[in-house]
C-alpha cells in the first residue's frame, strides 16, 4: 500500500495514538525541556544553570554512582545466567519447556506480593540470617547496609531471568541446524562449536537483549521502593528514587533538568537498535 | 552424570523461582498462632532466634480469607481500584494502539520512520523520565488525583504499539493486495485481515500489559493522594501480629488474576516476549 492514493489513510489510522502521545508526552515534555532551562518562580532563562545544580548536587551523583553500578553488576549478571540456562534448555524438550514456564513465574507475581517475603527473608531476624546463623555464619543487616544493594540485584535477577531466557531461546533457534552438522561434520570440537557458530549468530538477539534488560532495570524501583520506602540504605538509593523524592519536594528545576538529562542518555542508548527494528512490509 | 547435576540445579532454581507462591500460601493457610509463632522475631520489640515458615501449615485453617473478605471493606475497594485501572488502560490500547500499529506495519506515510523510532524511544523512558511532563498535562486537564490520571498516559503507552507492530508486518501483503482487488476497502481490510491475522499479537500484548498494569505503583502513588482511589499494588498492610494473617491472604487474592491471566496466556506471553527480539 505504497501508493500516494492511501498515503493518508496509514497516517488516519495512527491518528487517535499519536494524538495521545503528543498530548501527555511530548508537548509537556517540551515544556520540562523549557522550564530546565528557566528559574522559577521568577521564570527566566536561566541558561545551563540549573543541570550545573543538577551534576554538582550531591544527592544526584550519589544516585547515578549507583544506578550505573546497579546496571553494571546486574545486567552482565542476568544476561550471562540466562545466555547459559538456555543453551541448556535448548536441548531438553519437555522438561525444558516446564523449566522455561517455571523462570517465567516471577513476571505474573506482583511486586506487593512478593514484597511480604523479601520482608521476612531480608529481616534482622529474618529467614535468610537464620540460615546463615544455621550454617555457623555472622548474620547481616541486609536492607540498612551495603548488602541492600544486593537484595536489589537479587531481587532483578529473579523476576527477569525466564524473560531473557525466552529471549535467548528465540535467538537459538533461529541458528539452523545445519550449521551445527556442517561444523560436527567438518571436526569441530563443542567449544569452537560454541565460539564460531552460537555466539556470532546471537549477536542481534544480544543487542535487544541488553535494551530490555536495561528497560526492566527501571523498573526494580517498585521492589526497592515498597521494601525500602522514600529513603532506602544509601547502597540502593538509585535515579528513580531521586526523581520521586524531587517531584514530592517541588524542586522542579531540577527535576526538569535530570529528566531532559537521563532522556537523552536513554535516547542515545537506544538510537543504534531501532534500525534493527525496521522491517520490510 | 555432569548433565545430571546442571539439571538438578536448574530445577533448584525452578523452586527458588516459584517459592515465593509456595510461601505465601503456606502463610495464608495458617492460623493466627501458627503464624505469630513462625514469624515472631519480626513482631516482637527484642527479638530472640529467628524467623521460621514450614513449608506447609499444620492447621490449615480459611479464617484468614474470611477475614479479608468480610471485614476489610476497602480490600474490596482496592481490588475493584486495580480491576477498573487495569482494564480501562487495556481497553484503550485496543481501540488506539491496535490501529497505529496496523498503521506502522503496513502503510506508508510521511515521517513514518521518525515516528517510529520516537515511538520506540518512548517505550524504554523510565516513568520517573516523563512523571513531570504527565504531572503538567494531567494538572491542567484538572485529572490529578483521579484514576484517569493513571488510565490515560498508561493507556497511550507506545509499548503495545510496537509489540503489536511486530506481529502485524507477519501479514502477506499479498493477502491485502488480494482483498483490495476484490474491492474492500482500507477498513475491511483492517477488520476482515489485520485483526485476525494479527490476533496473538494483540492478545500477547495484553497479556504483558495486563502483568505489568497490575502491578502499577508510581503511577498511583505519583498522582493519586486519596487512598480509597489507589489500586491493590499499593496495599501493604503492615505485618503486625494482628494483621499478618490477612497480609498474607490479601497478597494470594491480589497475586491470583495475575496468575490465572499468566497460566491462560503463557504461550502468548512468550510469542510477546520473543517479538521484541529482532528477527534474524
Amino acid at each position: 500500500m505504497r501508493s500516494s492514493r492511501t498515503n493518508y489513510t496509514g497516517i488516519l489510522f495512527l491518528l487517535p495514538s499519536l494524538a495521545g502521545v503528543l498530548v501527555f508526552v511530548l508537548l509537556p515534555f517540551a515544556d520540562v525541556i523549557r522550564r530546565s532551562f528557566t528559574e522559577m518562580p521568577e521564570n527566566k532563562w536561566a541558561g545551563i544553570e540549573n543541570y550545573i545544580t543538577v551534576f554538582q548536587n550531591t544527592a544526584f551523583q550519589m544516585a547515578a554512582g549507583n544506578t550505573v553500578r546497579f546496571l553494571t553488576v546486574c545486567m552482565p549478571l542476568l544476561i550471562l545466567s540466562s545466555l547459559a540456562i538456555s543453551i541448556f534448555l535448548n536441548n531438553q524438550t519437555r522438561l525444558g519447556q516446564l523449566l522455561k514456564s517455571a523462570y517465567l513465574v516471577p513476571m505474573a507475581i506482583p511486586v506487593a506480593s512478593v514484597v511480604i517475603l523479601w520482608k521476612v527473608l531480608f529481616h534482622q531476624q529474618g529467614l535468610l540470617n537464620g540460615l546463615l546463623t544455621a550454617a555457623g555464619s555472622a548474620t547481616v543487616d541486609w536492607m540498612n547496609s551495603k548488602y541492600a544493594f544486593w537484595v536489589l540485584v537479587f531481587s532483578y535477577v529473579w523476576k527477569n531471568i525466564g524473560y531473557n531466557i525466552v529471549l535467548w531461546m528465540a535467538g537459538l533457534s533461529s541458528i539452523p541446524a545445519s550449521i551445527y552438522e556442517a561444523a560436527r561434520v567438518d571436526g569441530a570440537g563443542e567449544w569452537k562449536i560454541f565460539t564460531r557458530i552460537t555466539l556470532p549468530n546471537l549477536s542481534k538477539v544480544f543487542y535487544t537483549i541488553v535494551i530490555l534488560s536495561l528497560l526492566n532495570s527501571f523498573k526494580v524501583f517498585r521492589e526497592a521502593y515498597l521494601v525500602a520506602g522514600n529513603y532506602p540504605d544509601e547502597s540502593m538509593y538509585l535515579l528513580q528514587h531521586l526523581f520521586q523524592n524531587w517531584y514530592r519536594e517541588l524542586s522542579l528545576d531540577k527535576l526538569s533538568a535530570a529528566a531532559v538529562v537521563i532522556a537523552v542518555v536513554i535516547t542515545l542508548l537506544v538510537l543504534p537498535i531501532q534500525k534493527a527494528f525496521y522491517l520490510e512490509r | 552424570m555432569k548433565k545430571k547435576i546442571v539439571l538438578i540445579i536448574l530445577a533448584l532454581m525452578a523452586f527458588v523461582m516459584c517459592y515465593p507462591i509456595l510461601f505465601l500460601m503456606t502463610g495464608s493457610l495458617m492460623g493466627k498462632q501458627e503464624l505469630i509463632e513462625h514469624l515472631k522475631p519480626m513482631l516482637v520489640e527484642k527479638p530472640e532466634g529467628f524467623i521460621t515458615m514450614g513449608l506447609l501449615p499444620v492447621f490449615p485453617t480459611l479464617k484468614n480469607y474470611v477475614q479479608i473478605l468480610m471485614d476489610s471493606p476497602e480490600f474490596f475497594v482496592m481490588f475493584w481500584n486495580s480491576v477498573k485501572i487495569t482494564v480501562s488502560i487495556l481497553l484503550i490500547q485496543l481501540f488506539v494502539g491496535v490501529p497505529a500499529a496496523w498503521a506502522f506495519a503496513k502503510y506508508d506515510f510521511p515521517c513514518r520512520k521518525l515516528l517510529f523510532t520516537l515511538y520506540i524511544i518512548l517505550m524504554m523512558m523510565p516513568f520517573q523520565v516523563t512523571m513531570l511532563s504527565n504531572y503538567l498535562v494531567l494538572d491542567h486537564l484538572k485529572l490529578v488525583n483521579t484514576q484517569l490520571a493513571v488510565i490515560l498516559p498508561a493507556g497511550f503507552s507506545t509499548f503495545p504499539v510496537f509489540i503489536m507492530y511486530r506481529f502485524f508486518s507477519d501479514i502477506p501483503k499479498e493477502i491485502i493486495e488480494a482483498a483490495q482487488i476484490d474491492g474492500a476497502n482500507a477498513l475491511q481490510v483492517f477488520r476482515y485481515i489485520a485483526l485476525p491475522g494479527g490476533s496473538g499479537g494483540i492478545i500477547s500484548a495484553m497479556v504483558l500489559g495486563f502483568l505489568e498494569y497490575w502491578n502499577l505503583i508510581e503511577q498511583p502513588m505519583t498522582f493519586l493522594t486519596d487512598p480509597k482511589l489507589w489500586p491493590l499494588s499499593l496495599y501493604l498492610p503492615e505485618i503486625s501480629a494482628k494483621t499478618a494473617g490477612s497480609a498474607f491472604a490479601s497478597a494470594i487474592i491480589g497475586l491470583i488474576p495475575a496468575l490465572l491471566v499468566f497460566l491462560a496466556g503463557e504461550d502468548y506471553l512468550e510469542k510477546g516476549i520473543m517479538a521484541s527480539a529482532v528477527k534474524e
